[in-house]
C-alpha cells in the first residue's frame, strides 16, 4: 500500500532530527525549505504550486488571475518606517506584483490577543487603509478572532490578495535565460536592521527606518513600457542572497553578482559589522530584483530609477555553473552565495 | 564607510597580492589562529588571490567550535530547568551537545535568551528575582574581561540569582599544543588581533623564540590579513622568527592592563578540554576562589561526564592544521551546518562551516 505512505500515515521529516518546530524553521532559510518540501509540498501537490513563486497564477474566464497569501507576526508591532499593518498590505501587494499581476483585492484576518489596546488596533487599521489606497488595492473581506491573554503576542495579521494579469508575459524563475541582467531597486538590509534595533534595544546615532514600500506601481510601469521581464522576486525573509539562490535553483542556471555594486547604507553596514551579519541575508520589505534580457536592461533601469533613484544592475545570469549563485568579493575573488540554515545569529566576537 | 572601506580597497589589495607573490620563493604554511580571520579569508576569497606556494591553515580560534560537548551538555541541562533563564551569545545556541542544542531547549519551552553584552544579564536577574539567571561565559581572552566584569558587578551588587557557566579558553597554550604535536607543519602564525588587544603580545615572544616561528599580530579586514601574510612571508623568506604587530592601530605590546587586572581578579588558569583537540594544560579560565559562589556548575550540582566525539569527524586534525575540510569524507554530506558532526562545522567561524557556505562546489 505505497499510496498510503504518500498520503501521510508517517511523517516524512526525520523525527530524530526535529521532533519540534524551531524558530529557525520560519527563518526563510534551508530549514524552512525542508519543512515546505517534506510536509506541505507533497500534501498539497498541484501544478500551480510547482512553479515555486510568490503566488499562484490561475486561469479564469480566458484571463489569468494571481492569488497569494501571507501572515504577519512581526514584533515589535510598530517600528521606524511602518507597522504590522503597512507590512501586511505591502507584503501581499508585492507578492502579487512579483507575479506580474495588478493587485486588486485583499482580505485581512486579525488574530488579536485579549488585552490589546484598541487605540493601537485603530492606528494599525488606519495605516492599512492608507497603504492600500497608495497601492491601489481595496480590502474587501476580513475576519477577527480574539485569543486568550498570553497566546497571541499582541496581534497577528493574515492577508490574502487577488490580482489580474493584463499582459502575455510569463514571469517566474523558469523563464530566466543566459545573459539576462539582474536589476535591484535600492539599498538592502534596512527593514531587518530597523526591526532588530527596536526589538533588541540597539541604539544608533540616527534611527534606521524600514524600507517597507509598495512595489506594484514600478512593476506596472515596467510591464506597460513593454519590458520583457523574465522573473521578479521581492527580497523579504532571507534577503537578497536567499531570493537569488531560490531563483538559481529553480531555473537551473548560474547567477553571478558583484558585492561592490550592491547598495547598503552606512548605518546598516555598521550595524551588520557589529552583529556579525551579512547585509545580503537581512530582510527587506520594499526591495525587489527584476531579471530582464540584456536588450531591455538600460530602459528597465531608467524606469526603475524614476521610482527608486538607487536602482542598479548587480549582476547577470550565465550558464557557467548549474543552480548556483556566486559573488565577486570586494577585493576581486569569487565565492559561493549559499542559503543560510536558519536565521543569522549575532556573533560572539 | 569610514575606517572600513580603506581596509577593503581592491587596488591596495592587489598591490599586497603582487608584493606577496614577488617575495615568495618557497612553499610556506601559515596558520591564522582566529575564527574571525578564517571567516574573512573565505568570505573575501583572500586565499584564492595568494600565490600557490602559500597555504593558509585554519586554526582552533573559534570559541563556539572548541567548547567541549560536555560543557554544551551542561548548558543544555541547566537551560532545560524550569526555574532557569539561560542567557548566551547568539551563535552558541545552535551548537549541538551529545543529544540536543540550546535552540531545541528553547523550542521545547525553555527560557533561553540571546544577549549582546554579559552585563545585560544583571538587569534580567534583577527583573526576575524568583528565577535563576545563568550566563554562558564563553570566548577567548577577547570576551574574558567583559565576562569578568559581569561576575564582579554581580558580586558588588550582591545579586543572589545570577551564576555563570564558564567555558573561557586561552590562545597561547593552543598554539604551543599545535607546535608541539608530532605531525605539525605550521611554519608561521597570524595571531588574533582582538585577543592581543586585551593581552598584548609579550606571551607570544617566548613561543616565537622556542619554536623558531614568525608570529604576526593581525587584524580582520582584507588588507589587514594580506599585510599580515606579507609580513609573515617576509620573515619566513629571510629566515627570521619574531613577533611583529600588523594591527598596531589597535594593539599595544602590553595590551590592556586594566582588563588584564580584572581577569586576574575574577578568573584562575585551569586545564580545559577542547572539542576536537582534547585536554590542553593551562588553556582555560575558571572562577577564582573569591567568586566561586557564582559558579553555575556548583549551584546546580552538575557532575562530570564524558562524551565520545564522532569517530568520522576529523575536526581535531583540521583545528591543528593537519587536514583541510575537503579531506573529510563526511564533509557536505553527512556533516552540514544543519547537522554538524564536529567542532568546525558548528559556528560560522568554523573552517568547515566557512568552506561549506562559501565553497561547497569548486568555483
Amino acid at each position: 500500500m505505497e499510496s498510503n505512505d504518500n498520503i501521510g500515515l508517517s511523517c516524512p521529516m526525520p523525527l530524530s532530527d526535529y521532533p519540534n518546530v524551531l524558530l529557525a524553521h520560519g527563518g526563510g532559510g534551508k530549514l524552512m525549505h525542508q519543512l515546505i518540501e517534506k510536509i506541505f509540498a507533497p500534501a498539497f501537490a498541484s501544478p500551480e504550486l510547482e512553479v515555486d513563486h510568490d503566488g499562484a497564477t490561475l486561469p479564469f474566464a480566458g484571463r489569468r488571475l494571481v492569488f497569494t497569501t501571507d501572515s504577519y507576526v512581526v514584533h515589535p508591532l510598530f517600528f521606524p518606517g511602518g507597522n504590522i499593518g503597512t507590512l501586511a498590505v505591502n507584503g501581499t501587494v508585492n507578492d502579487l506584483a512579483m507575479c506580474g499581476a495588478e493587485p486588486l483585492y485583499l482580505s485581512a484576518g486579525f488574530i488579536v490577543e485579549e488585552g490589546f489596546a484598541t487605540e493601537s488596533l485603530w492606528q494599525i487599521a488606519q495605516s492599512m487603509k492608507k497603504t492600500a489606497d497608495e497601492a491601489g488595492v481595496r480590502i474587501v473581506t476580513g475576519d477577527t478572532k480574539v485569543v486568550d491573554r498570553g497566546k497571541g503576542h499582541g496581534l497577528f495579521i493574515n492577508t490574502a490578495g487577488v490580482g489580474a494579469i493584463n499582459h502575455n508575459l510569463l514571469i517566474n524563475p523558469k523563464q530566466i535565460c543566459r545573459e539576462d541582467v539582474i536589476i535591484l531597486n535600492g539599498d538592502v538590509g534596512r527593514h531587518g536592521i530597523a526591526i532588530m534595533a527596536v526589538r533588541e534595544g540597539l541604539e544608533f546615532e540616527t534611527t534606521i527606518e524600514s524600507d517597507c514600500a509598495p512595489l506594484a506601481k514600478t512593476v506596472m510601469k515596467l510591464i506597460g513600457a513593454g519590458m520583457e521581464i523574465h522573473c521578479m522576486r521581492d527580497l523579504t525573509r532571507g534577503g537578497l542572497a536567499t531570493s537569488l539562490v531560490e531563483i538559481a535553483e529553480t531555473s537551473g542556471l548560474h547567477i553571478g553578482i558583484e558585492e561592490r555594486s550592491i547598495p547598503v547604507r552606512d548605518q546598516v553596514r555598521g550595524a551588520c559589522e557589529i552583529l556579525g551579519f551579512d547585509p545580503i541575508y537581512v530582510a527587506n520589505e520594499g526591495r525587489f530584483v527584476a531579471i530582464v534580457p540584456e536588450k531591455d536592461a538600460a530602459r528597465s533601469l531608467d524606469i526603475m530609477r524614476s521610482d527608486w533613484p538607487d536602482a542598479c544592475i548587480i549582476g547577470k545570469v550565465t550558464d557557467k555553473h548549474r543552480r548556483l549563485v556566486t559573488m565577486k568579493s570586494i577585493i576581486g575573488a569569487e565565492r559561493i552565495v549559499d542559503m543560510l540554515s536558519g536565521e543569522q545569529l549575532p556573533r560572539i566576537c | 564607510m569610514k575606517y572600513l572601506d580603506e581596509y577593503r580597497d581592491p587596488k591596495a589589495a592587489a598591490r599586497f597580492v603582487n608584493e606577496i607573490a614577488r617575495i615568495t620563493t618557497r612553499p610556506w604554511t601559515i596558520m591564522e589562529i582566529c575564527g574571525g580571520q578564517t571567516h574573512a579569508i573565505i568570505k573575501h576569497g583572500i586565499d584564492q588571490l595568494l600565490p600557490e606556494k602559500i597555504t593558509l591553515l585554519h586554526g582552533p580560534g573559534c570559541p563556539v567550535c572548541v567548547t567541549s560537548v560536555e560543557l554544551i551538555d551542561k548548558a543544555v541541562d541547566i537551560a532545560a530547568r524550569k526555574e532557569v533563564i539561560f542567557c548566551s551569545f547568539g551563535d552558541m545556541l545552535r551548537v549541538p551537545g551529545s543529544s540536543k542544542d540550546l535552540l531545541s531547549i528553547k523550542a521545547g519551552g525553555g527560557d533561553v535568551r540571546t544577549v549582546y553584552s554579559p552585563l545585560d544579564t544583571i538587569k534580567i536577574a534583577r527583573d526576575n528575582p524568583t528565577r535563576e539567571v545563568v550566563f554562558f561565559a564563553i570566548g577567548f581572552e577577547t570576551t574574558a574581561p567583559a565576562n569578568a566584569a559581569l561576575v564582579r558587578q554581580a558580586s558588588e551588587l550582591n545579586i543572589p540569582n545570577l551564576t555563570v557557566l564558564v567555558a573561557q579558553v586561552l590562545v597561547p597554550p593552543a598554539i604551543a599544543a599545535i607546535l608541539a604535536s608530532p605531525g605539525n607543519h605550521v611554519q608561521a602564525f597570524l595571531a588574533a588581533g582582538h585577543v592581543c588587544t586585551v593581552m598584548g603580545y609579550t606571551e607570544y615572544e617566548p613561543l616565537a623564540e622556542k619554536y623558531k616561528i614568525p608570529i604576526v599580530v593581525t587584524g580582520f579586514e582584507p588588507l589587514d590579513i594580506l599585510q599580515g601574510i606579507y609580513m609573515t612571508t617576509a620573515q619566513l623568506e629571510k629566515g627570521v622568527a619574531r613577533v611583529e604587530n600588523q594591527y598596531a592601530r589597535v594593539v599595544k605590546r602590553e595590551g590592556n592592563i586594566e582588563a588584564q587586572k580584572l581577569m586576574k581578579e575574577v578568573f584562575v588558569i585551569i586545564n580545559r578540554k577542547w572539542r576536537g583537540l582534547g585536554e590542553i594544560p593551562n588553556s582555560g579560565l575558571g572562577l577564582s576562589e573569591k567568586y566561586l559562589r557564582f559558579d553555575a556548575e556548583r549551584r546546580f550540582g552538575l557532575t562530570e561526564h564524558k562524551v565520545e566525539e564522532s569517530s568520522m569527524c576529523i575536526s581535531g586534525l583540521i583545528l591543528q592544521g593537519q587536514k583541510k575540510p575537503y579531506d573529510c569524507t563526511a564533509f557536505g554530506n553527512i556533516c552540514t551546518p544543519e547537522h554538524p558532526l564536529g567542532a568546525t562545522m558548528v559556528s560560522s567561524e568554523g573552517a568547515c562551516a566557512a568552506y561549506y557556505r562559501y565553497r561547497k562546489a569548486n568555483v
